[in-house]
């Protein structure tokens, strides 16, 4: 058994009575949730500063940049591949630094150069990679034989007219032809260029139940996701009234 | 009974519905009743690979998560390390939600000290890096691009596990424990572009999102959820770890809120569809 | 000069990008690392302007006597000791019972991890005042939710255990996991796929200008 310290008792009843105070909120709006929120604003701004700081900018901006200046005072390499160096390490701290000009109105168009930067990049990524992922990997996972489907569904019912035991292939071969049509269907719902009329009219139809399901299901996921974050403060709670009896061998 | 009864229960202040929530959440957790947790196959999936593979596999397990969804996420985590530790694997790790850097630093060394495992030859944790779409694609590449230095400030060659390790390719697989929305960059990016064999480790929220991606093999196993973490927690024999404990008062609480649902519903119907909110 | 420089960048970059996913050349691949690196620490600056902005809106606030006024002195208060306390030395975010640490696990986690479990006690009351069957697809979602609530706990099994294989709450909601909720799940990458594409090619070729904000 851990042995608890005073002090970490100390701490473990601040954490205790900040969660209290985020609980009493279920009562009503009053000052003690407001100060535990406007504290948690704070911390959390402060502590992003620190990560920031040790983690990426220490290591990929300011160390590469002091390394590529030391350089300059190395006899060996040419200089013009040095002061390369230089300019190749400071561009990314610069473009970086005239976010900054955001603050000042007269020359917040600049920080526009820094976000064109950004933006050009990720969606110049995104645009192979996320239709590859999402649309033709999931196109072709879509393309399930009707014929090994209904031929499976086939089989199952023969064996379930001859009295025999079902497999229940028949219901897995109908969850395949779910998935192949309510695909369809559901892009059917979701595609308003043509009225939803006749045809296009039945697969929406259709393409709206089965979405109705999926978000049953994620609604019933969404609870116990939920229940599961209450149970961890519990936890947590019933861990400091353990260390408080631990403490004082009760 | 009567419409002005249903009224009033259409009526009830919602603090009297917090209340009871919290006890029935509460009240199972004080005693341990133990109801058995069925394996789903797509967590199996997870623990058959991990089982699979040989001692001194490098397994890279990335973990974004803060403290919002470490309830969820936290005992999932622990068991997949502890499984890979404990099959003597050697665990690459990062966490790319800035929230979660210093509770999963502190995770992984933890569990690690528990199996004897030491850092730089049986673990490595990368730390943090932003904007980790960018990232992942340069660690495709190689990981001492975004990563010249782990959390540590060691430089990657210096770590005896890191040599020769340069990119996914060197990777037997990736089980991604994730609470955001970066779980789409990995199968983007990390599967798409660059073919790693990735799980994913989600919420419950974002669970059903990705039985899409199961049924494409995109991704080859799903933990979602506490309830996810309960069934690894099981298959490596943990029965009495955190989630399998805390299932007694899902179980309990989830019963609760369907009466709720439904005697809402009664109420609502009760009342004639008058009240309409 | 005020929005083409930015257009230009936006469709030189992006296109780079998009087209050196298809091109393996070793320049082309030194390029593109160089270009996420780039990124990354760009993306750094811009977080510290997202702090800023904060530290702006409260000072503001403090100065003005606006509402709530005093607790925007805690949250300056605490920001600046923060950056202080984990400044203070490179091993300030690594050593476990530092007070970085300690202020991490025992002030911001706690109040994080409450804040969400907050939405326990709201989805409860939801269910209670506002999911209601009105209609057949009401009445679909509710059915679908309490099946995959009732077949991912053990009390499920417990309650259809002795009905035969197929039938039970678990194999049930299995079921609409595996194929309703892939079905619609699917339908909807496909959209969003489709809709990051477009998107991602409307910025590139400077047809989606919001980004730029307004002004010249």
């Amino acid at each position: 058994m851990q042995l608890v310290t005073f002090g970490d008792l100390i701490w473990m009843t601040s954490a205790a009575f900040l969660t209290f105070c985020i609980f009493s909120f279920l009562f009503r709006d009053n000052p003690f949730y407001r100060f535990a929120e406007h504290l948690t604003v704070g911390v959390s701004a402060g502590y992003w500063i620190a990560i920031l700081y040790h983690t990426s900018l220490t290591d990929l901006w300011l160390e590469p940049l002091g390394a590529s200046f030391k350089a300059l005072g190395h006899p060996e390499g040419s200089i013009i591949a040095k002061i390369g160096v230089i300019l190749l390490n400071l561009t990314p701290g610069l473009l970086g630094l005239l976010m900054f000009s955001r603050f000042f109105s007269k020359t917040s168009w600049i920080s526009r150069w820094s976000i064109a930067f950004y933006l050009g990049i990720s969606c110049g990524v995104e645009l192979p990679l996320f239709l590859q992922s999402f649309v033709v990997r999931q196109v072709a996972a879509n393309m399930i034989d009707p014929r090994a489907i209904f031929s499976v569904m086939g089989a199952d019912l023969t064996v379930l007219f001859n009295y025999g035991n079902s497999t229940l292939l028949f219901w897995q071969g109908f969850g395949q032809l779910i998935i192949l049509v309510g695909s369809m269907c559901g892009l059917a719902y979701f595609y308003f260029s043509a009225e939803h009329k006749g045809f296009m009219g039945g697969a929406a139809k259709i393409g709206i139940w089965i979405l109705m399901l999926g978000f049953g299901a994620t609604f019933g996921y969404t609870v116990m996701s939920r229940i599961s974050l209450l149970i961890g403060r519990f936890n947590y709670l019933i861990g400091w009234v353990s260390a408080i009896g631990d403490y004082f061998r009760i | 009974m009567t419409q002005a009864f249903w009224h009033k229960i259409m009526d009830i202040d919602r603090r009297w519905i917090y209340l009871v929530i919290g006890i029935v959440t509460f009240v199972p957790m004080l005693r341990y009743i133990g109801m058995p947790v069925q394996i789903t196959s797509e967590v199996k999936s997870v623990y058959d690979r991990i089982e699979s593979l040989q001692p001194g596999t490098i397994v890279m397990v990335p973990m974004e998560f803060d403290p919002a969804t470490a309830a969820e996420l936290q005992p999932m985590s622990r068991a997949i390390l502890r499984h890979c530790f404990s099959r003597n694997l050697k665990v690459l790790s990062t966490a790319f939600m800035i929230d979660g850097v210093v509770l999963i630093e502190n995770d992984l060394k933890v569990i690690a000290a528990e199996y004897g495992k030491v850092y730089g030859k049986d673990y490595v944790y990368l730390g943090y890096k932003p904007y980790m779409e960018v990232v992942l694609l340069n660690m495709g590449e190689n990981f001492r691009k975004p990563f010249p230095k782990d959390y540590y400030g060691n430089k990657l060659d210096d770590l005896p596990m890191m040599k020769g390790v340069n990119n996914y390719s060197n990777l037997a697989c990736i089980v991604n424990v994730n609470g955001t929305s970066g779980a789409d960059f990995w199968i983007n990016y990390a599967n798409g572009r660059y073919g790693a064999p990735l799980a994913l480790g989600v919420t419950a929220v974002m669970a059903t999102d990705y039985y899409a991606f199961l049924q494409s093999k995109q991704i080859f196993g799903l933990i979602g959820g506490l309830k996810g973490a309960a069934e690894y927690e099981k298959l490596i024999g943990r029965n009495k770890d955190i989630a399998n404990r805390s299932m007694d008062a899902v179980s309990v609480a989830h019963v609760f809120i369907i009466l709720f649902i439904i005697i809402g519903n009664i109420a609502f119907f009760a009342t004639g569809r008058e009240k309409r909110i | 000069m005020k929005r083409e420089v930015p257009l230009a960048i936006v469709f030189i970059c992006g296109t780079f990008m998009a087209f050196q996913y298809f091109v393996p050349h070793y320049i082309s691949a030194a390029i593109y690392q160089n270009a996420l690196n780039w990124t990354i620490i760009v993306g750094i600056f811009t977080l510290v302007v997202g702090i800023g902005s904060l530290v702006d809106l409260h000072y503001d606030r403090i100065r003005f006597r606006k509402d709530s006024w005093k607790y925007s002195i805690v949250t300056l208060v605490s920001l600046v000791l923060m950056t202080v306390i984990g400044l203070s030395s490179p091993n300030a975010i690594q050593n476990p019972r530092g007070l970085f640490m300690m202020i991490y696990f025992y002030v911001l986690s706690p109040v994080i991890a409450t804040m969400f479990a907050l939405l326990a006690f709201f989805i409860a009351s939801a269910a209670f005042r506002a999911f209601r069957a009105r209609n057949v697809l009401a009445s679909l979602l509710l059915l679908s939710a309490m099946i995959v609530m009732l077949g991912r706990i053990p009390i499920g099994d417990m309650l259809t255990g002795w009905l035969p294989e197929g039938l039970r709450f678990s194999d049930i909601a299995r079921y609409i996991l595996d194929y309703p909720n892939t079905a619609a799940k699917r339908a909807i990458y496909i959209g969003v796929g489709l809709g990051v594409a477009a998107t991602s090619l409307k910025i590139i070729l400077g047809i989606e200008r919001t980004w730029l904000g307004g002004g010249q």
